[in-house]
């Protein structure tokens, strides 16, 4: 009887969130908090109070995020065992980026960056090549080689920072400040999300189509770096020189990603559905996801993007009325960002409230991806105002 | 009551209706892209130019030159807010009876009927059962209620009402921020009531502050003002101007700003570090001025009023110019002057007026560097100016103060352009060895004195002709005679006007030989005059290879002087700068309610996406022999997917605690 009601007890009693955490997650836990604290103690005395407070941020954020999502663990401390070696080949000299072997081949941000867009890809193809062949091991391959682009791409971005620092210790800054550093970061972002959502519904025939996006991407960032010399590490104007990027520029880049995520879901959405139409024994109808599943991403993709991308834009007008003298210009960078949000603003109510779902939704949620392009790279090209640090 | 609405509600079930909400969503978008296409707040004179007379009106009267401040878009935004005022008026009565309401009175009919349910034997009584519905729900995080009735009794409980709060801190958070930015914060909103009632004017016509008219001002204790003010280094001013549409307003200011100091960091590449800006305020309440750096990104503010680095400017600078007159006849002159300031000049053919622009104190432009690379270089101090003549007619010009080194030589460069849609075209004037316009001067000079002219071609043609051993005072004179007058005629008009002289002297086929000949007289005449130029300088011997150069240039530069414009060399002798502090200045009373309303926005998003309201009910009914009827069910109102897996687990929980013993003999039966 006493067995029965302990087994009794373990079924109903909800184990606390400390009880739930293993061995790794107290490690990871640990191994953050040495990290700040390092970092703190090291850098302490040339951060200002806001730096220190985004520092004290950080780490908890981290921690949660590890906990949260166990893949990030293992992915960021290879990003940062990579960074660190890097940074160890440096040696202290910017020049080592073209004499050292391990730089000029692997690990100088540059050369990071061009492993993680041919990796991407590689694993565009990979993906796809897996859904036609239906070949479980291609897929997980593919899956493989995105991890490595994007633990290439989180490298890249780090050593960069760190060489900004070498070139100039004036120069150093946060390698979210134009147009090339921001889409590395969409791409980061994008794959992350995507590989998270990979394992929440273990289905891996979306890769294709979520990595195309990314793929594209990585075309514009090449076209941008070889023929505009865009990779070129250039002090922050005054304008920039603020904490608040640091927090403001991630944050809308979780909200790109997110949304461009859910457009090329959506993507699947349209072809399954043409597919369970007019063809339902045929590739689209038996190999993509089913469709609540597709709606389903969509849906979590949209609400986390909005989530993050309204606070990405009350952090750009705090910035703003610190920067500018306003908190609201009607500048045309922040005049797209709200277009952004009224639009998905619509989307959600039409979906929570209305109840809406399918066809239409999907290419909604496909022109929403154009609509974002253009606040984050249309505003950039075609109109000017005070947002203007991108310029191609 | 159903069948007949009133007006009245009809108009409140149009106003909250979704369809409605989502309309307005999308038509403020598409509003919202006109002003990012068509660029706002220009002078109306470019809008003029670009759309023509018809098209300028219309949109004038559209307002769509300041489209954020358009009624019509003002109107948007009031619908709006009157749309979600009127949904979370509608709604609110229902959501407080979903947070209040356990709903224990349900029906076991309609618990059988929900999607997610279970039925299940329990052998316990129903008291056990009833305690051990409790523990899990407890243990889950439910609140719970419950109903005891004759025949069974209903545990019915909630959790994640917090959703609900989402919902209103959203649209609370909207109607909230729309307040503050759009009421409280709008200046715009202010001034237009105050054109509308006659008490305000915007003021078109370019006047010193002080001569703005009393109309076109506005109190220190106005709510609300966005404007702008450039204050020279060492000056003070209490007032900004805020433009309104092809005008501006002078806003007083409750205190005064006086800037000591402005600074400009660089870059080792040359690219600007830091903007600065040392200010005082002078404020009778304070017991003594207050002194402040400000700088971008780091705003000082006093008594809510926000002062912050926008741009800079030139102050007024204070200029000496030495005028080398290109034609001789005239004197070198030295004027002293200062920027925004007009000086009248005489000492020419005709009167100027010359008008300072700007100067800069650096020009980092793309220079070619002597191995054919392309570099950033700071090329040092420039003035910009224009010469306007007696009709009205002005030319611009960019002088450097500086010689600057081309390919090995030193210029001294002015651009000249007659509109400021034209790019600057050069004059690069070669600088001697003592680094100044001397020797260019001078040899000008000689070129226009005919005694000289003739002289040096006497002696050149003298002795070329005794080489070549000719004896012909005919050939001589002729010779000789239009090697002044060609020379005469290239120092005043340039190849022009040689090329106009070959067009009426000679018939078209005879043009080519003419013009061959032309230049070979003239450029030997020019040569013998420049020797006699190096002469004057005390430069002995034969004129050597860099020399030579200097005298190439120097036909280069006087080939233009005659399409310059200008009848001097503008030269930039020394200058004192003074710099100017663009400041932006802001009153913004509405920025901790905009705060506040985004803060429950976010709040609000995080808790409507990431808290769903769950509903779980247990229906238990005593079966005899001490055993119960269990029926269990649930929703949620959000995120389905996940609750199915929830409602999974809750039900093996049940089924493994309460209803174990049927599972047992029973397991797939109730899947």
């Amino acid at each position: 009887m006493a067995t029965q009601q302990e087994m009794i007890d373990s079924l109903i009693e909800q184990p606390g969130l400390f009880q739930r955490l293993g061995l790794t997650d107290w490690l990871w836990a640990g191994l953050i908090l040495a990290a700040t604290a390092f970092v703190f103690v090291q850098y302490g005395q040339v951060m200002d109070a806001y730096e220190i407070g985004i520092l004290a941020m950080t780490a908890p954020g981290l921690v949660a995020l590890g906990w949260f999502w166990k893949s990030f663990q293992p992915y960021a401390l290879t990003v940062a065992v990579f960074s660190l070696f890097s940074a160890w080949l440096y040696s202290g000299s910017y020049a080592n980026a073209e004499s050292v072997f391990g730089l000029k081949f692997l690990l100088s941000s540059q050369s990071a960056i061009m492993w993680m867009s041919a990796l991407f890809v590689m694993a565009t193809v990979a993906y796809f090549g897996g859904l036609l062949a239906n070949s479980d091991f291609t897929q997980k391959t593919a899956t493989a080689i995105t991890w490595a682009a994007l633990i290439m791409g989180f490298t890249g971005l780090m050593v960069r920072w760190y060489e900004s620092y070498l070139i100039d210790p004036e120069f150093g800054h946060i390698p979210v400040s134009n147009l090339y550093e921001v889409f590395i970061l969409f791409c980061l972002m994008t794959g992350l999300l995507y590989l998270y959502y990979e394992q929440q519904y273990k289905n891996r025939s979306l890769g294709g189509f979520v990595l195309l996006v990314i793929s594209a991407a990585v075309g514009f960032l090449l076209w941008y770096s070889f023929e505009r010399n865009a990779a070129k590490i250039l002090p922050l104007v005054p304008a920039l020189k603020s904490y608040w990027m640091k927090i403001h520029v991630p944050a809308n880049f979780v909200g790109y990603g997110a949304f461009a995520l859910a457009s090329m879901v959506s993507v699947a959405y349209l072809l399954r559905a043409n597919g369970e139409k007019n063809n339902p024994q045929g590739f689209a109808a038996t190999r993509l996801p089913p469709l609540e599943m597709l709606d389903d991403i969509t849906y979590k993709a949209i609400a986390l993007g909005f989530a993050f991308f309204t606070v990405a834009t009350i952090l750009g007008a705090m910035w703003a009325a610190e920067a500018w003298g306003g908190y609201w210009s009607w500048d045309p960078k922040e005049t797209w960002a709200l277009i952004v949000w009224l639009n998905y603003a619509a989307w959600l109510h039409l979906r929570l409230s209305k109840g809406w779902r399918g066809v239409p939704m999907a290419w909604w949620a496909i022109i929403g991806l154009f609509v974002t392009v253009f606040a984050f790279l249309g505003v950039n090209m075609f109109l000017s105002g005070l947002h203007s640090y991108g310029e191609l | 009551m159903r069948n007949t609405p009133t007006a009245s509600t009809r108009l409140i079930n149009f106003l909250g209706s979704m369809n409605l909400a989502i309309s307005l969503l999308v038509v403020l978008a598409i509003a919202s892209i006109i002003g990012t296409i068509l660029k706002q707040n220009q002078p109306y004179t470019d809008y003029q130019i670009k759309f023509g007379p018809f098209w300028f009106d219309l949109f004038k009267s559209m307002g769509l030159y300041d489209v954020y401040a358009a009624a019509w878009f003002l109107a948007i935004l009031v619908v709006l807010v009157i749309s979600i005022a009127t949904c979370v008026g509608r709604n609110t009565p229902g959501i407080l009876r979903e947070l209040r309401h356990f709903r224990e009175n349900v029906q076991e009919k309609s618990l059988r009927a929900m999607k997610h349910q279970l039925s299940l034997s329990s052998p316990m009584d129903n008291t056990a059962a009833q305690a051990m519905t409790q523990r899990i729900l407890h243990a889950q995080g439910f609140k719970t209620r419950q109903k005891v009735a004759d025949d069974h009794v209903v545990i019915a409980g909630m959790k994640g009402r917090a959703n609900h709060w989402g919902y209103w801190l959203t649209h609370l958070g909207m109607i909230v921020i729309l307040f503050g930015g759009g009421i409280l914060d709008n200046s715009s909103l202010a001034i237009r009531i105050g054109e509308w009632q006659g008490t305000l004017k915007p003021e078109t016509r370019n006047l010193p502050a002080a001569d703005v008219p009393a109309i076109s001002q506005l109190p220190p204790d106005n709510a609300t003002y966005r404007g702008s003010v450039d204050i020279p280094e060492g000056n003070h001013a209490n007032i900004i101007f805020l433009p309104v549409r092809d005008g501006y307003l002078v806003q007083h200011l409750p205190f005064d700003v006086e800037v000591k100091d402005f600074r400009v960091e660089h870059y080792s590449t040359g690219m600007p570090k830091s903007f600065e800006s040392d200010l005082v305020i002078h404020d009778k309440a304070l017991p003594k001025p207050l002194e402040a750096t400000i700088s971008v990104n780091h705003p000082l503010v006093y008594n809510g009023v926000a002062i912050y680095q926008a741009n800079f400017g030139d102050g007024g600078s204070k200029i000496n110019l030495r005028l080398h007159p290109f034609n001789s006849q005239f004197a070198v002159q030295d004027v002293e002057g200062n920027i925004f300031r007009d000086y009248k000049l005489s000492s020419s053919t005709q009167n100027y007026t010359l008008e300072l622009k700007d100067f800069r104190l650096f020009n980092i432009n793309d220079m070619e560097e002597p191995d054919g690379k392309v570099k950033k270089r700071n090329i040092g101090p420039s003035i910009t100016f224009k010469l306007r003549d007696a009709t009205g007619q002005a030319m611009e010009y960019q002088n450097y103060m500086n010689p600057v080194n081309i390919k090995g030589q030193n210029y001294l460069i002015s651009g000249v352009r007659s509109s400021p849609a034209d790019p600057f075209r050069y004059l690069h004037i070669p600088v001697d060895t003592k680094g100044g316009t001397g020797r260019f001067m001078r040899f000008l000079s000689d070129l226009q004195n005919t005694e000289l002219v003739k002289k040096s071609a006497l002696e050149t043609t003298r002795t070329s002709m005794q080489q070549a051993q000719m004896q012909n005072a005919d050939v001589e004179n002729q010779v000789i005679e239009s090697m002044v007058h060609l020379t005469s005629i290239f120092a005043t008009k340039g190849s022009d006007g040689i090329m106009q002289e070959i067009t009426t002297r000679f018939p078209e086929d005879k043009r080519e030989a003419a013009s061959e000949a032309f230049m070979k007289v003239l450029n030997a005449s020019m040569r013998a005059v420049y020797q006699e130029t190096l002469k004057q300088e005390g430069v002995t011997g034969e004129p050597n290879e860099a020399d030579w150069m200097f005298f190439d240039d120097s036909l280069l530069a006087i080939d233009k002087i005659s399409s310059y414009g200008s009848p001097w060399l503008i030269q930039m002798t020394s200058f004192k700068q003074i710099e100017a502090s663009g400041l932006q200045i802001t009153r913004s009373p509405g920025k901790s309610v905009v705060y506040l309303g985004s803060i429950m926005l976010a709040i609000g998003v995080f808790l409507l996406f990431y808290v769903s309201h769950r509903r779980i009910w247990v229906w238990i009914k005593p079966a005899g022999d001490k055993q119960s009827e269990i029926v269990l069910a649930g929703s949620s109102n959000r995120n389905q997917p996940e609750f199915e897996l929830y409602f999974k687990h809750l039900q093996d929980t049940f089924t493994q605690t309460i209803g174990r013993e049927v599972t047992h003999g029973n397991a797939t039966g109730n899947d």
